[in-house]
Formats: C-alpha cells, structure tokens, sequence
C-alpha cells in the first residue's frame, strides 16, 4: 500500500515537472531564463551518466568533462573545418567517444577509490590540453567558432526557443533510458557492484564488463551533450572542459543525491542558479563564496541535497497519513 | 646535445624536480597518515610566494623575517583547514573528503587572488642574480638555493621523522592508526600536525620558487599537480621516495623540453607528468589495489 502510494507520488511529481519544462520557456513564465535552463538541460544529459557510474555503481570519476569535451570538439571540427553534417558529426562524436571510454575503461578500472580518482583526474586533464591544442589546430587561439545551428530539413534551431525543446527532448529520452537501465536487470548489477564487488562476482556478476558498460554508456551520454553544447553556443573554448569543470560535474551529481536519476535535474539545476543568479551578486568574491558552499554542502549533506528534501517530505507526509489514521 | 647542454637541463629539472619534491613531501605525509588527498597542497606554494611577497612591499618587513612569517602564516591556514574543513567530515566518503579539498583549495585561491595580489610577483634572488658557471652550464644561483633547501629539508624531516617523539608518533600512526590510539597517540592531533606540516613544506616551497619564476594566485594547481604525481612516484609511502618521485619527474620534464619534438613539445610539457602519473597508477595498479582493500 505504502509502497503504491509512494510511486503514485512519485507520478504526480514527474507529471508535473513535464508541465513545468513544457510551459517554461514562454515569456509569460520562465522566458527569460531560457538561456540558463537550456545549459540546465545539457549538463543534466551528463550528470545523469556521471549519477549511473557514480551513484549506481560506485566508481568515481574526476575526468568526465573529457567527454563531454570530445562530443563538443569533434562536433565542432567535422562541422566546420570538414563541413559534415551535424546529425551525422554527432554521431561520429558519440561513437569515437563511446570507443575511446571503452578502451580506457579496462585498464583505468583496476583501480579503485583514491587512485581511480587520481587516473581519472590526469586523463581529463591531458585530454583538456589537447583541446588547447585543437584550437591552434582547428580555429583561432582560443575556440573554434563559426559552428553551424543543428536543423531538421528547413527547420532550424536559431533561436534559444527552439533549441530548449530540443536540448530537453534529449535530456528526457536519457533520463528515461536510465530510468529503465536502473531497474532492469543491469541496474540491480549496478548496485550489487557497488555494494560489494566480490559478492556480484560469485553470484555471476562479470563486474569488470558491467562497469565499462557505464563508463562508456556515461561517455555517450556525455558526449550528445557536448555536440548539443556546441551547436548551442556556436563557439567553444577549452575552458568549459578542464579539471574545475569536472569537478563542477561531480557536484552537480553530488547535490542531486549521486544514486538518483531524477535528482539530476535538481543538481544540474541549483548548480547553475547558483552559479548564474547567486554567486554574481558576489562581485569578484564569487569564486571564494562557491568554495565555501562546497566545502559546507560536503560536510553537512554528503548524501545530497535533493535527498534530504526528498527524506523530509517523507517525513512529513507520513506523519501527515498517521494523524488521518487516528481520527 | 653537448655536454654543457645536459648539464643544463640536468640541473634545470633538478631545480624544478626539487620544488615537486617539497610539495610531494607534503602529500605524502598528510596521505600517509589520514588516507587524503589533499588537492589543496599546490595552493600553499602559492601562498609561501604570495605572502612573502605582500610582507615585504605591503607590510614593509625585512627580508628574512618577511620569508620566515609568509611559511608561518601558511602553516597556520593548513591547521585551520584541517580543524573547519577536514575534521568536521572525518567519516566522509571519498569522494566527498576530494570535493572537500578542491573546495578549500578553490577558497584559498579566491581569498589570494582578491586579497594579496592578483599580478605575477617575483621575489628579489636570495644571493644576488649573476649566473655561476659550471661543467659549461650557466647556472641560476637561485637553483642551488632551491635545491639546497630541498636538500636541507628533507634531511631535517627524516631527523624529525625518527628521532622526536612526535615524529616518531606520526610514524606510528600512518602505520596502524588503531594500535597508535591505544598506546595514547591521538589520530586526530597527529592529522593536525600532518596538515600543518605539509602546508609548511609547500610554502617553503614557494618562498624558494618565488626568486626564479615568477607566481600568482593560480600558480598552485599545476604546483600541485606536479608534487601529486611527485608523491605518486614514490607510492604516498616514504617522504624520500617522494623527493626521488619528484627529481626524477622534473628531469623528465626537462629533457622531453629540450628533446623538442615537433611544434607543440612545450605546450605538452604539463602533460608529461600526467602521463608519468597514468603511467605509474596502470603498471602498479594489482599492488595498488591489494592495498585498497587491506586499508
């Protein structure tokens, strides 16, 4: 009964978060801050991944922005340098950064804890110095501009209208193919892994297997939101991918509680109002306030913020029911 | 390559390798005896060349006392950051006890850039700037200063390690931090005096850095970098195998500059101690995770 009631809620809430986004970006609503919820979108597509390899299975990784970098480089320089297709770059940007997840992730998954943290670190840090090196390469010093809008036959996404619905509509189809990933049968190997590894290996877990399956899932996942990233912006940097961006990233998931696919949204989200709306009235002291409130989330709500609020609802409805019972 | 050349690039990653070193020294330790990484180390050599800095043009101190106060002032930051960051979260996962350490590092930085100077600041040479010859080479004097530091440093930390009683508490409790408690050795003093130990050891540093390149406030991240990789050659076991770590990655460095492959070779030279880093964590990665599940 408590269990129907639960998911009943949990319903209630997914129906209307989808009003919600559907009616957001309107000007009588949200419209101002399409810009920021279309970023909100994307590095919602990434953290979901970093949620399933973090949150699910227990692996950490401080190098995911080296993904989404790729998605959003090869992207980039198909599209102009070779003038590709951008569907079709997308494509091609998926699948290489797909390949290239799956051959670091056998020897980079010997590694645990600390250590994997620390392999995980250098590898984005060396991929974000060959992003330096693509603009020389690609572009002017600093980016790669002159990246095309994405469109479906004389349908173009160039305005920030468009491309919300667009973003978003890859941000759901990922949230609810992890939504499905999590309760299948790969799912409960996901946390039988996190719990204990030796334990899924005797029940038949192959665990080195399931967890390159995620990573690369997570590239994947990191790489579409790159491309769409690039095509957003039209321009890209190296700045979006380095180490803080990675970290930035575990945040995101941290916040929105790391084993939770819903919470990505809110954890995506409140590390963007944050940084766009919050930290701005800082001045030139935002960076020093942003450090604080990390060090002060880590300490007092590891588990995340979007699971303690979830955690307190609970509480309050259950007392809530009880009270009806008595009377 | 002539023979002075080799020289010069010897002793120029020897210089830079000593620096790492310093700075390894101070992740080791704090690894050694909490299981962290602290990834705020790097900032501490940025703040040894800061402070420095701010006290002798700001504060108008003399030279000397200006150094000695600018590793005191950063000693007393890494106390602090282990009381209010580390010691509060002491049951952290760890990947919160590393956004933890980013956190602090990201603040640290902050408070540098806005409040001592956001410029490149370089410090006066501690013996004067004419080069001195040797084998060929023209060799900084500065150099030797660093190096000789290094030298000095590291011997003072192994008499300490081994002949004061709370080295030799800080010994016991990297070991076995259960059995060090029950003979009254307090893990969470001895964390303390990790942190505060290696936030000395990267300020000094800095303060000898400071001379011969010049730093600002986001000087530390690739400081940091390189002695995590310094620390990671060595295993996070011995401090000495630390300063080996860190020679040996700065004469790397070094000669692959020099080696000057294709056009970008300087643009990669960051790169290399990561690839050194990727390198050592794959090829000890069975030992390494033996070590894992026996800690």
């Amino acid at each position: 009964m408590l269990a129907r009631l639960r998911s009943n809620w949990s319903y209630l809430a997914i129906a209307a978060l989808f009003v919600v986004l559907i009616l957001a970006p309107f000007n009588w609503f949200l419209g101002q801050y399409t810009t920021l919820l279309i970023f909100i979108g994307i590095y919602t597509i990434v953290t979901v991944g970093l949620c399933l390899l973090m949150g699910y299975t227990g692996q950490v990784s401080l190098g995911q922005a080296a993904f989404f970098g790729m998605g959003a480089y090869i992207s980039a320089i198909l599209t102009t340098t070779y003038s590709f297709n951008p569907w079709l770059a997308m494509l091609i940007a998926a699948v290489i950064t797909g390949l290239f997840a799956y051959i670091v992730g056998y020897p980079i998954f010997r590694l645990k804890g600390n250590y994997l943290a620390m392999a995980t670190l250098g590898l984005g840090l060396i991929m974000w110095i060959l992003f330096k090196q693509l603009n020389q390469v690609f572009g002017e010093p600093d980016g790669i501009s002159g990246i095309p809008y994405l469109s479906i036959g004389g349908f173009v996404f160039n305005s920030s209208f468009r491309r919300y619905f667009l973003v978003w509509a890859f941000c759901l189809v990922v949230l609810l193919i992890s939504q499905n990933i999590v309760r299948s049968r790969t799912g409960r190997a996901l946390r039988a892994i996190h719990g204990s590894e030796e334990a899924s290996e005797s029940i038949g877990i192959n665990v080195n297997q399931v967890k390159v399956k995620i990573l690369v899932l997570s590239a994947v996942y990191a790489s579409l939101a790159g491309s769409l990233f690039a095509h957003h912006l039209r321009y890209i940097g190296a700045q979006p991918f380095d180490f803080l961006a990675s970290v930035k990233l575990v945040v995101m998931a941290v916040i929105g509680g790391l084993a939770s696919i819903w919470g990505a949204i809110f954890g995506a989200g409140a590390t963007h109002v944050l940084s766009d709306e919050v930290l701005l009235r800082f001045g030139d002291w935002d960076v020093v306030v942003y450090g604080l409130i990390l060090v002060i989330v880590m300490i007092f709500m590891p588990e995340g913020l979007f699971v303690k609020l979830k955690e307190l609802f609970e509480r309050f409805r259950l007392r809530y029911r009880q009270r009806g019972v008595e009377h | 390559m002539s023979s002075a050349q080799f020289v010069q690039y010897l002793i120029s990653g020897i210089t830079l390798g000593s620096v790492y070193a310093l700075v390894g020294l101070g992740f080791t330790i704090i690894y050694a005896v909490t299981k962290i990484i602290n990834f705020a180390q790097g900032e501490f050599v940025m703040l040894g060349g800061l402070l420095s800095f701010t006290l002798i043009h700001r504060a108008g101190l003399p030279f000397v006392p200006a150094l000695i106060l600018a590793i005191l002032i950063a000693a007393a930051v890494g106390a602090a950051m282990y009381l209010l960051a580390i010691r509060p979260s002491r049951k952290a996962s760890v990947v919160s006890l590393i956004i933890i350490t980013i956190g602090a590092a990201i603040f640290i930085r902050g408070i540098a850039g806005q409040e001592l100077t956001k410029d490149f600041v370089r410090l006066p040479s501690f013996s004067g700037e004419e080069s001195i010859s040797f084998l060929g080479a023209h060799i900084d004097p500065q150099a030797l200063w660093i190096i000789g530091t290094m030298v000095v440093v590291t011997i003072i930390l192994h008499l300490f390690l081994n002949y004061t009683m709370v080295g030799k508490a800080l010994k016991a409790c990297a070991i076995n931090p259960v059995a060090s408690s029950l003979v009254g050795i307090n893990p969470k003093t001895m964390a303390l005096v990790a942190f505060t130990l290696a936030s000395a050891l990267g300020s000094i540093g800095g303060v000898v850095l400071a001379p011969l390149t010049p730093l600002n406030y986001q000087a530390g991240i690739m400081l940091g970098l390189k002695g995590f990789v310094a620390a990671a050659i060595g295993g996070f076991k011995s401090p000495v195998a630390a300063v080996f770590g860190g020679l040996l990655l700065g004469i790397i460095e070094s000669f692959v500059v020099a080696a000057n492959w294709g056009p970008f070779t300087s643009a990669y030279k960051d790169a290399i101690a990561l690839v050194v880093l990727l390198f050592i964590l794959l090829v000890r990665s069975g030992r390494l995770a033996e070590e894992e599940r026996a800690g």
